[in-house]
């Protein structure tokens, strides 16, 4: 039962990284996308690949996973930003189903339908990290999930953010401000996919193996759903929202009722909460975060650290006196 | 001197010329009109401008620069802001952070480009967003729009809604401004508000056109007033010029039957 848990968290972690990502897209820049399972599998597999055939360590595939999503998600993004709502969210599910049949197709590269076996055990500085025995690797993907956060955060507040913000409440008019919308644009939408690659290693690691079939489009289906229930442009809520379709779907086993209930009960739960918070609570649980300002500023993720450091600076360069 | 100048402007969708070689201009400090019955092509001319639409043929220049096919973002750094005829702020934001988008370009780091720089910068989050707040509060201060700061800008009255529209593109800090209408709704004490926002603009210097259907407003503060009609300019003088203008009169009311 709290071996069961700890997977609900560990999976849990592995999507918040992918709903902050979509969070960024869709939350902050208002693009409706739905292409995170490719940028999820581009990860998988890159970490995969890298680790199976040219032997390099966990770790070191991360950023080239991040790196690679990236680049792919600005590569699409260039030419089908411009279309807008439906037609965005049409040529991106496209995108996410290429990406899936070229992964199942080229069997070189990724074996095909066979998938990728025997991931090596992720090592940190020669402390092994065990997928099955799970606090290691939940402490593991909790730090990834904090750092995005941070990462994001922080981004989010700065006048990035707010351009973001703008070109999702009026895009003539954020121009007219002085944004340029396409550039920023084709970086949350990069922003959106490294964050779905990371999620994607972990993922690839955590299971040992990966397959064509766990990067379906109702990932990316799920992963949406996650951001609009936790509320939209708000980077708490994406990872409650996680928590909680994650608890959902894996209820009945997790309560021991799988047995009574079918497989695919859960997409019937799924469609009643939604349906019940678009009546009810449209903002989503947790609503869009506001920014403050008070005369001393905002509330940065850092200042606390950045005071402390700057603290310690300064008692130091006295000390040197 | 003039700051503003467009060379046989044309604009047209598919067999609808709705801009005909417009050779438009705005002097340097003056408030300048541009007025015309509806349909004319005021708000198209005023789209190829400030690049929200591309024009069929002919040039834009402003102060020294070709701007014709510039994209608006490009224009917007180059000096030119505007306000729009039916409101376009950002409405789920505040106040204070319509304003602050306003400064987004003015606001960016001027070490650009050095890493070393740049992480420095990542930790000084906070005074940076001071500044563009504060800057900003001063811009609403300007418009006397500090109170509603932190209201949602979806929930402001009519009238004030377009003043916020004129303070955020003043915060881009432009030389010249357009208002596109800026007057429309708005009951008379507002609009004599207005008019004084607007000479309290031009008194800093900043270059204004307008759109306005108003003609009092026009005719008090505008120091030249161009006339389109049917995507042409048909005439262009001081308010007192255009006032007795035969073919003016004619645009607008029509033409006296010759019978009578």
């Amino acid at each position: 039962m709290l071996s069961f848990f700890l997977l609900i968290l560990i999976y849990t972690g592995i999507y918040s990284l992918m709903a902050l990502g979509q969070n960024v897209i869709t939350g902050y820049t208002g693009m409706l996308s739905l292409c995170q399972a490719g940028f999820f599998a581009i990860g998988s597999y890159v970490t995969a690949i890298l680790c199976v055939k040219c032997g390099w360590g966990f770790f070191a595939t991360i950023p080239v996973a991040a790196l690679l999503s990236a680049m792919v998600g600005v590569l699409i993004g260039l030419p089908t930003l411009r279309l807008k709502g439906d037609y965005l969210a049409i040529a991106t599910l496209g995108l996410g189903e290429i990406i899936r049949n070229v992964i199942n197709n080229w069997d070189s590269l990724t074996n095909g339908p066979m998938g990728i076996q025997k991931i090596p055990k992720p090592s940190f500085f020669g402390i092994e990290i065990n997928p099955y025995s799970k606090w290691g690797y939940l402490l593991m993907v909790a730090i990834f999930v904090l750092v995005f956060y941070l990462l994001l955060k922080r981004l989010a507040d700065s006048r990035m953010g707010r351009a973001l913000e703008a070109i999702r409440e009026d895009e003539i008019a954020a121009g007219s401000m002085g944004i340029n919308v396409t550039k920023y644009k084709v970086w949350a939408f990069a922003i959106g996919a490294a964050c779905a690659g990371v999620a994607g290693s972990l993922q690839a690691c955590f299971s040992l193996s990966v397959t064509p079939g766990t990067y379906t489009f109702m990932v990316s289906v799920i992963v949406l759903c996650m951001v609009v229930l936790g509320g939209m442009g708000n980077f708490k809520a994406s990872i409650v929202g996680a928590f909680i379709i994650q608890l959902i779907s894996y209820f009945p086993q997790l309560v021991g009722i799988s047995n009574k209930f079918p497989a695919q009960f859960k997409q019937i739960l799924f469609g009643l909460i939604l349906i019940v918070m678009m009546i009810y609570r449209p903002q989503g649980i947790m609503g869009r975060s506001r920014r403050s300002f008070s005369k001393t500023g905002r509330s940065c993720p850092f200042k606390f650290l950045a005071s402390k450091v700057r603290t310690v600076f300064k008692s130091s360069k006295e000390a040197g006196r | 001197m003039r700051i503003l100048e467009t060379q046989k402007l044309t604009r047209a969708f598919g067999g609808v010329i709705a801009v005909n070689q417009v050779d438009f201009y705005a002097e340097k400090g003056l408030i300048t009109g541009l007025i015309g019955p509806n349909g004319a092509g005021k708000t198209t001319l005023f789209n190829n401008i400030t690049g929200l639409d591309q024009c069929t043929s002919g040039k834009v220049v402003f102060d020294g620069h070709d701007i014709t096919k510039l994209p608006a973002y490009k224009i917007s750094r180059l000096g030119i802001a505007r306000t729009f005829q039916n409101i376009r702020l950002f409405k789920e934001l505040s106040v204070v952070e319509n304003v602050m988008i306003g400064r987004h370009y003015k606001s960016g780091d001027p070490n650009k480009g050095r890493f070393a720089e740049a992480l420095k910068s990542y930790f000084k989050l906070e005074s940076s967003e001071k500044t563009i707040y504060e800057d900003s509060i001063k811009w609403l201060s300007f418009l006397e729009l500090e109170k509603a700061a932190d209201e949602d800008a979806k929930n402001l009255p009519y009238g004030l809604q377009r003043e916020l529209e004129i303070a955020r593109a003043l915060a881009t800090e432009p030389k010249l401004l357009f208002l596109d209408e800026p007057a429309a709704g708005m009951n008379p004490q507002e609009t004599d508000h207005l008019m004084m926002i607007i000479r309290k603009i031009r008194d800093l210097g900043i270059t204004i056109v307008l759109i306005e259907h108003d003609m009092k407003l026009v005719m008090n503060i505008c120091d030249s007033i161009t006339v389109l009609s049917y995507g042409q300019k048909i005439a262009q003088g001081t308010p007192a010029e255009i006032k007795s203008d035969p073919i003016v009169i004619e645009a607008y009311l029509g033409k006296e039957d010759e019978d009578e």
